[in-house]
């Protein structure tokens, strides 16, 4: 069967203001409204449309993490997917062990394609990618802004600092998502409902055969430095004299 | 045990790009840290003879073959790893260049990244930012391994020039993927300074209406010399290419002086910018939260304020 594994990750929403505890151990989570890493949207919505389109049979969401993910992979069920995966691991999960969890799903499911989020928006790694693509070694298109399968292979459009790079790739591969690929669509209710009875299996990392290794010590956060206020000018004249005066034109 | 630095250049098989030579100074934070730079291209002369004179580079690695005319992170990854042996940290700048390459070099090597490294303070201990900049975050290596990481540019100075280190040819042996083809690149072509070293940006917002209202940004950018960037609504509504975009998912930039022109001022907007030296907002809503990091705020409407401007400079 010809599918698409989705990797999505249950971040802080984009929308909700960050504040760092007092006591410099992380960020506030309490009570704060958690959604779907916007790429893995991007990455779900793409991997829909390619089954929409005739060019995959089942598309499959994967998440690592603790038992409040399961929201998350409800939520992608309802936007569509068909079948949902959950690794359960407690605390901080590095990228590595997310990929190395992600390529048991992927020996057992043997997918066409993987698709991922660039970024998660709360660590800002944008590694898990690459590195599953290294341990598989299989091809990586990171960044994309268009893709289009045609049998063994997928042209990829990435967004690139130059521009638009395109890059053929053999199938199977990771393409990780950029914004502009897609637009999500909003779940329906009726499509919360029928998610319910869609199939979600969990395992453990220690069933896969995947050690939770944690290779880096988080030893302090701390907000960003704040800028200084600066003042307000009436008009074009008075800015640009203040810019000539510190050098700036 | 002293520190052992490779570090990747990124350049166009022509120029070294100058996110190297920050990457350079970030590695020079490492007190007697030996540098070596590697220039992985078809040919690399050109390349290798630039990286030998960035001030603090001990050696120059060329791997010469014709599989890196185009920058593939699937074909590029292999060859680092094969010359990742005696080295401690293996970096990369923290560009789309860099991200994509670097974390499969770390998948290879199997070995932890830090990503957008800000400050470094001490061989195992990093300085980053996350939540969009919203956290600063101090990671220390719980073992003794090597460790792979990208360097977020807008942190560090360029290297100065002036150096002339030895460039040694290396040869690798390693099979490489052919899974990965380059196609094509598609580059706007400008005679505007480069986005992320320019000393001037004038950035546009979902408020300039159109590419034809971004216009009157390009006027001006090019009266003062300055690079013209863009917020991702306005990258989203086909005003100007994604290559302009600036912010969290777009470009980070450290200019002398920033403008932003009818841009609101999202949070994932303002952690591209955080360490412009000055900011200047220009919006006709005096509460935008642009105006909260400005150094200059103007009110008013851009399409009377941005001519206005263009005749007094
Ligand atoms: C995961 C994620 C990543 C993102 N990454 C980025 C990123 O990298 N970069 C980025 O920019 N955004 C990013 N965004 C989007 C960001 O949240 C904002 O939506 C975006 O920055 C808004 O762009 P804007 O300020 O141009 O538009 P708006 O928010 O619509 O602001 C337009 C502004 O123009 C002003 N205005 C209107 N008319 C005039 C006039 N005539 N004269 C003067 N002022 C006028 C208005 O008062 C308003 O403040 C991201 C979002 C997400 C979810
Ligand atoms: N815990 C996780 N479970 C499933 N997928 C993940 C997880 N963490 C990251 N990913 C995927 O990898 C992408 C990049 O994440 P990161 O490398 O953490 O920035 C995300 O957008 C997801 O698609």
């Amino acid at each position: 069967m010809k599918r698409i594994l989705v990797g999505i990750k249950r971040v802080v929403d984009y929308n909700v203001r960050i504040r760092v505890k007092p006591d410099g151990s992380g960020v506030a989570t309490d009570g704060v409204k958690m959604s779907i890493n916007p790429f893995d949207e991007i990455a779900l919505e793409e991997a829909l449309r390619i089954k929409e389109r005739g060019g995959a049979e089942e598309v499959l969401v994967a998440t690592v993490g603790p038992a409040d993910c399961q929201q998350q992979l409800r939520t992608a069920l309802a936007m569509g997917a068909d079948r949902a995966l959950h690794v359960q691991a407690d605390g901080v999960i590095e990228p590595l062990v997310v990929a190395r969890a992600l390529l048991k799903l992927i020996e057992r499911e043997q997918p066409l394609l993987v698709i991922v989020g660039k970024q998660a928006i709360d660590d800002d790694n944008g590694q898990t990618g690459q590195a599953l693509a290294a341990l598989w070694n299989r091809p990586q298109a990171t960044y994309a802004s268009k893709l289009e399968l045609s049998g063994t292979v997928a042209r990829v459009t990435r967004e690139v600092d130059a521009g638009l790079e395109t890059l053929e790739v053999d199938l199977p591969a990771v393409i990780s998502t950029d914004l502009r690929l897609n637009e999500p669509r909003y779940v329906k209710l009726p499509d919360i409902m029928k998610a319910k009875k869609k199939p979600l299996d969990t395992f453990t990392l220690e069933a896969l055969g995947v050690t939770p290794r944690r290779q880096l010590k988080l030893v302090k956060f701390e907000p960003p430095p704040q800028r200084q206020k600066g003042i307000r000018v009436k008009d074009p004249a008075e800015l640009v004299a203040a810019l000539k005066k510190k050098g700036l034109l | 045990m002293s520190a052992k630095i490779l570090i990747v250049a990124e350049h166009d098989g022509a120029r070294l790009n100058a996110s190297t030579a920050k990457c350079v100074s970030c590695a020079r934070a490492l007190e007697g840290a030996e540098i070596v730079v590697a220039v992985c291209a078809a040919d690399a002369a050109a390349v290798a003879a630039q990286a030998a004179q960035l001030a603090g580079v001990s050696r120059v690695l060329t791997v010469e073959n014709p599989a890196n005319a185009h920058a593939l992170a699937a074909v590029l990854a292999p060859q680092l790893v094969a010359l990742a042996g005696p080295f401690t940290h293996v970096l990369g700048p923290s560009t789309t260049f860099g991200k994509d390459l670097m974390a499969r070099v770390a998948g290879l090597l199997d070995v932890p990244q830090i990503s957008d490294i800000m400050a470094i303070d001490g061989p195992s201990r990093f300085r980053r930012p996350i939540y969009a900049g919203n956290a600063i975050l101090t990671v220390e290596l719980a073992g003794e391994g090597k460790v792979v990481g990208t360097v977020r540019t807008a942190s560090f100075e360029a290297a100065a020039t002036g150096g002339s280190a030895p460039i040694e040819k290396a040869t690798v042996n390693v099979e490489l993927p052919t899974h990965t083809r380059f196609v094509s690149v598609s580059a706007a072509k400008t005679d505007r300074p480069d986005l992320q070293t320019a000393r001037r940006v004038i950035s546009g917002g979902r408020a300039l209406g159109s590419a034809e209202g971004f216009k009157i940004l390009y006027s001006l950018a090019d009266k003062i010399g300055a690079a013209v960037g863009a917020s991702r609504a306005a990258v989203d509504a086909g005003y100007a290419p994604n290559e302009m975009q600036v912010g969290q998912t777009g470009k980070i930039i450290a200019p002398e002086l920033y403008m932003a022109v009818g841009i609101s001022g999202a949070i994932q907007h303002l952690t591209g910018i955080k360490d412009a030296r000055t900011i200047v907002a220009i919006n006709k809503d005096s509460e935008a939260p642009i105006f909260e990091v400005a150094d200059f705020g103007l009110v008013g409407d851009l399409f009377q304020i941005i001519p206005e401007i263009e005749k007094l400079v």
